[in-house]
């Protein structure tokens, strides 16, 4: 279990938990329950983790696939800085988040998933674990006359009309095109950037 | 469209059938409740009430997740309406005037009959979580929910390819889940009026009368309410049973002795694993459970067996792809006196045993996926020494495609053989491959290249196979022939290997047609 990184799995328990306070704050609003008002918390705090926790972290090892559409969230998440970097202030911020909603029957399923995902983060806190941002990795752009440093001096070599006329030799690299009027005297390679 | 059903119409019937058969006894419970007059008084609390059930079936993969969302959406049902409900027995409860839902919540205090009482909020200071936590429906159904969630969660996509011992490990907590499930109805929260009181106090014609209750003259009396028992164990019973059942047994089989008689070492860490088990015998394609006590007692990992059943042992290969698999070749690697102890459970059948079925078969391999068709392989050239007739395949088609070489040197020795005996044998047209090389390392040699496949008759390609090209010269070369597609790959490939053979698949059934399987793990 060594390469376990606790936070994904964090991740998906919180954003799940987020949804579950969402549903459980909108039956008890809409159903007018005893202390409904705890249903309209509910629903806020639910919207508020869920946007927190929709971009989903870089893996410390290996690619990490990245949710639909988070790049939007992941630049705002990432402006926060240490407050979301942090995954102990994550776990204390989920924890205080839940604990209101533990006030009412209906969103106190909420409370128990965002719990234990505030645990998970402490754990991942503990092992040193952070939030990095997936970002998409700038293109290199191929360096186009980076290592000529003098333009040529002597024209190609091009052999005498006759020796035009010759087929093209196959050529022993594939995906250079094959023959053509052409034969080089040294093999010529084309270099794929 | 139209090829889509032809090949897809048993799946389409079979999960027709159980939905409809979830919805009707969806609809079936919820009339119950809404209509029957033993739930008369019930109703008059609530206003309305609901239901669930859950089934559970075990084929496959896909219908396990299946089954995993129904149960997900009727969970939330449930507790959705139990929150209502829970809601509408507080206000009964707490009503002051003299309505009939207030009467009808205040009974438990007068019969001391021991429940006959219908609002299970027994005091008006009860708030609805104490009555939650202090009874066992509302305990259970607390808990295992949130088992349920923690599976579901550990079960995702990303964190199961990604970390498999979390959600293999987390999943076992599906123990709690049926047992609580089966215990939730215990304490007959639900509640409707007896037989007898029916009989003698009859809702339609004695509701109005709800004050008179108490008038030791009056025709009507109080009525009495029992619980409805606990119904859920009814249906987990018996596929707890049947799992139950088949976990002893593929632990008696694991435990048998497995020696192990060879260990190759192949480059790009591969480790090949040759063994003997009493009573062990396998089809080609099939997969078995490997366990290694020395690196995790739990852990179970499937491997395909590369071994034909000709052979008088069975081997698996195992390439380095996490945790597991490199503690497992690293301890292979120090060649310890003793070999560490291998248990294995199996073998199990997959569909690639359906190979020789098909007059013409398409094998496509990407990368490991190779290895069933190894197997198949090794096996028909068996079946060619050995001169069986027996075999329906008259032609196969084999592609195998992946991104450096290096890592399958070991299946070039197969294939290099195999092409020998088939020239000696002078049945040069039976077996078709092509081998296709995608990935692009600017330091392949190119020289390199050639010599890890010398002495094969086939050029390497490089890049993808164009599946359109290839369907349309088997359908013209076969044009009255079943031809089965067998694909060991990603997602990606798989669908666009159906997608043609949709295409290709002639609309007329004595024509040819394309028949796609996959497996993967």
């Amino acid at each position: 279990m060594g390469q376990i990184e606790w936070a994904m799995w964090a991740n998906e328990q919180a954003l799940a938990s987020g949804l579950i306070l969402i549903a459980g704050g909108i039956v008890a609003t809409a159903g007018q329950f005893t202390q409904w008002y705890l249903g309209t918390y509910s629903i806020a705090a639910g919207v508020l983790v869920c946007l927190l926790e929709y971009p989903r972290g870089r893996r410390a090892k290996g690619s990490t696939m990245e949710r639909c559409g988070q790049k939007y969230m992941t630049r705002a998440v990432k402006a926060l800085g240490p407050l979301t970097r942090n995954y102990y202030i994550r776990a204390f911020l989920h924890l205080g988040l839940s604990v209101p909603a533990g006030f009412l029957l209906a969103t106190i399923l909420g409370t128990a998933c965002l719990a234990i995902a505030s645990g998970i983060y402490l754990l991942a806190a503990v092992r040193g674990e952070q939030w990095t941002p997936i970002e998409p990795k700038p293109k290199e752009r191929p360096q186009v006359g980076g290592t000529i440093k003098q333009p040529p001096s002597n024209p190609p070599p091009r052999p005498p009309a006759e020796a035009r006329k010759k087929p093209g030799e196959e050529e022993p690299v594939v995906g250079v095109p094959t023959g053509g009027p052409q034969e080089n005297p040294m093999p010529v390679t084309d270099e794929v950037v | 469209m139209g090829n889509w059903v032809v090949t897809h119409w048993f799946s389409v019937l079979f999960l027709a059938a159980w939905l409809g058969l979830n919805v009707f006894l969806f609809v079936h419970a919820f009339l119950l409740f809404e209509k029957a007059d033993k739930y008369y008084y019930t109703r008059q609390i609530l206003g309305f009430c609901r239901r669930t059930l859950r089934k559970q079936l075990d084929h496959n993969l896909t219908f396990h997740k299946l089954v995993a969302y129904m149960i997900c959406f009727h969970t939330a049902i449930h507790i959705i309406a139990h929150l209502f409900n829970f809601e509408r027995y507080s206000r009964s409860r707490q009503a002051t005037d003299g309505c009939l839902a207030s009467i009808l919540s205040n009974l438990s205090h007068q019969e001391k009959e021991g429940g006959s009482w219908l609002n299970p909020i027994q005091s008006p200071n009860m708030t609805v979580e104490y009555v939650t936590f202090t009874s066992i429906a509302g305990l259970t159904g607390v808990i295992i929910t949130i088992a349920l969630v923690l599976m579901v969660t550990s079960a995702m996509e990303f964190i199961r390819r990604s970390y498999f011992e979390v959600f293999w490990y987390t999943h076992h907590i599906f123990i709690i889940y049926f047992i609580g499930l089966g215990i939730h109805g215990i304490g007959g929260m639900v509640r409707g009026q007896t037989e007898e009181s029916i009989d003698e106090s009859h809702p339609h014609e004695c509701a109005e009368f709800f004050e008179k209750w108490g008038d030791p003259d009056s025709h009507c009396k109080r009525p009495q309410f029992e619980g409805l028992p606990a119904e859920s164990w009814k249906w987990i019973l018996t596929p707890s049973i049947l799992y139950i059942f088949e976990r002893i047994l593929r632990f008696y089989r694991s435990r048998q002795k497995v020696v192990i008689t060879k260990v190759v070492m192949y480059p790009s860490k591969v480790l090949e694993l040759q063994m003997n088990k009493r009573g062990f015998s396998m089809e080609v394609g099939q997969y078995i459970f490997v366990n290694c006590p020395s690196i995790s007692y739990l852990e179970w990992h499937p491997f395909t067996l590369t071994s034909a059943p000709e052979e008088d042992f069975f081997s698996i290969h195992i390439r380095a792809a996490g945790d597991w698999t490199e503690n497992l070749i690293r301890a292979f690697e120090q060649q310890h006196s003793p070999v560490p102890r291998i248990e294995v459970d199996g073998p199990f059948g997959t569909v690639s045993e359906d190979v020789f079925q098909y007059e013409v078969a398409m094998l496509v391999g990407a990368g490991i996926g190779v290895t069933p068709f190894a197997s198949i392989l090794k096996s028909i050239w068996y079946k060619f020494r050995n001169a069986d007739h027996s075999l329906k395949t008259q032609k196969i088609y084999f592609y195998w495609i992946c991104r450096e070489m290096g890592a399958f040197a070991w299946f070039n020795d197969l294939l290099a053989s195999l092409e020998q005996e088939m020239e000696e044998l002078g049945k040069v047209g039976f077996l078709n491959y092509r081998l296709f090389l995608t990935g692009w390392d600017s330091n392949v040699n190119f020289d390199k290249a050639t010599d890890i496949l010398t002495g094969l008759k086939q050029k390497t390609s490089f890049g993808r196979p164009m599946w359109d090209n290839e369907f349309s010269t088997i359908a013209t070369n076969h044009p009255k022939s079943v031809v089965g597609v067998f694909l060991c790959g990603p997602q990606t490939l798989a669908k666009s290997l159906r997608k043609c053979c949709q295409r290709y698949s002639s609309l007329n059934p004595r024509k040819v047609q394309f028949y796609f399987n996959k497996e993967s793990f």
